[in-house]
């Protein structure tokens, strides 16, 4: 069995629990390549987690993940590692950058550990931020960048090696609606231009009105709408 | 436009008289805007001419008050269409919304239906309106930007109503 072939990154009944806390219970998901998908729903009700199994971060207890043709889920974590790092990229929805280091050094790191020359990772990495509003922020330690400041250089570190498939955890949630609306629009351009694949976890339709196409999830699954389900 | 639809899906849970009818109008939809009793025969005048109500049995006495009005075929259907056809994804939807939530409650249908529905529609509008905003002058910015606020403002009604649901159920049913 092969995963679906219009599809780049699927979760096929992937149930996972914390402990006593179902997290997900089944869910099922498809991104085809190339397309932008928004992944909203209620607190707590499994976007992160369904996000970090599809990414390989986490593993679900059952069902199974695939990308491109290949089962993710039974992949051990140094498979799991390689394969995020030569094919995926993150934005977290929460604290996510090296303290020790600069945001430059930040931004670049995907590309040093990649092994390119330090020299033109970081020429790559300023190259970033100019676009995102970021200008004179390069030598700033994370520390010292606001709540929003560091919300892009994430997305600037998740962009940077031009990744087949961005996830990203509500990129938006620290920035004001005009830079949010700003940050998206860079997102969307970037993504079109390389052809990547979005998954985009967010609870506000206005950043979710960005992607093609929308799933809800609720309760641990995605909930088939019930428009698709009158198969009309 | 809601009245009509309104007066129907309450003819459809028992038929009633138009007093009776004006009365349960008032008590879910009425907001402190009670429906005046010249609108209530008006409306279901109108109803029965286009065969969505019937005249029942009559009970003693004489005028309008003594008529029993009993929902048709052709009346559930349309009930049933307007249930769950969105309307267009535009802002200011909060009365056809309320009360189409509402009446699918006293009807025992599954609001989340039409919430879905509807929800669908609203991100519709709002994505077109996004790539609007994307590709157009600042002026078309600024109205675009109107209308995703207002639109975001009823998804977020939808999603808080979906969460609300039990508690509107037990409300309305009590
Ligand atoms: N590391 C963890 N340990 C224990 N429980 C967890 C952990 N991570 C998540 N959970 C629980 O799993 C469920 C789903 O959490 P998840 O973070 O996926 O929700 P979410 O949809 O991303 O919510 P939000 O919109 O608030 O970010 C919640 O009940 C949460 O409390
Ligand atoms: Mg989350």
């Amino acid at each position: 069995m092969s995963a679906d072939d219009d599809f780049l990154v699927q979760a096929r009944e992937a149930a996972l629990s914390f402990g006593q806390t179902p997290a997900l219970r089944g869910a099922n998901l498809s991104a085809r390549a190339g397309e932008i998908l928004a992944v909203t729903g209620p607190s707590g009700s499994g976007k992160s987690t369904l996000l970090h199994c599809l990414a390989g971060i986490l593993v679900p207890d059952s069902g199974e993940i695939w990308f491109d043709g290949r089962r993710v889920d039974t992949l051990g974590e140094p498979e799991r590692s390689t394969l995020r790092r030569d094919h995926f990229g993150f934005v977290f929805q929460f604290g996510q950058l090296v303290p020790e280091l600069t945001a430059e050094e930040n931004v670049a790191l995907p590309l040093l550990l990649a092994k390119s020359r330090r020299a033109s990772a970081l020429a790559e990495a300023r190259s970033w931020f100019g676009r995102l509003g970021l200008d004179g922020l390069e030598g700033r330690r994370s520390g010292e960048l606001s709540g929003g400041q560091a919300q892009r250089v994430a997305l600037a570190r998740a962009l940077v090696s031009r990744p087949e498939v961005l996830f990203a955890d509500e990129p938006t949630g620290a920035l004001d609606s005009l830079t949010g609306e700003h940050v998206m629009d860079l997102l969307v351009a970037s993504a079109r231009q390389e052809g990547t694949t979005v998954v985009l976890v967010t609870h506000e339709p206005r950043v979710a009105a960005h992607a093609n196409r929308e799933v809800i999830v609720r309760d641990g699954k995605v909930t088939p709408l019930f428009v698709e389900r009158l198969g009309s | 436009m809601t009245v009509p639809l309104a007066l129907l899906g309450l003819l459809e849970r028992e038929s009633s008289h138009g007093y009776d009818l004006k009365r349960d109008y008032d008590t879910y939809f009425g907001r402190g805007k009670p429906l005046p009793a010249g609108q209530v025969y008006s409306t279901l005048g109108r109803l029965a001419r286009d065969g969505k109500v019937e005249i029942g049995e009559t009970g003693p006495g004489s005028g309008p008050d003594r008529k029993r009005y009993v929902i048709t075929d052709v009346g559930v259907t349309q009930v049933e269409t307007w249930l769950t056809e969105p309307v267009e994804g535009e802002p200011h939807l909060q009365t056809v919304l309320f009360t189409k939530v509402v009446l699918a409650v006293l009807l025992e249908r599954d609001p989340r239906v039409y919430l879905d529905i509807q929800r669908a529609a609203h991100m519709e509008r709002m994505r077109e309106l996004t790539e609007l905003r994307r590709s157009g002058s600042t002026m078309d910015t600024l109205l675009a930007d109107h209308g995703v606020f207002h639109l975001e403002a009823d998804l977020r009604w939808m999603d808080q109503t979906v969460a609300r649901l039990a508690a509107l159920t037990a409300e309305v049913r009590a």
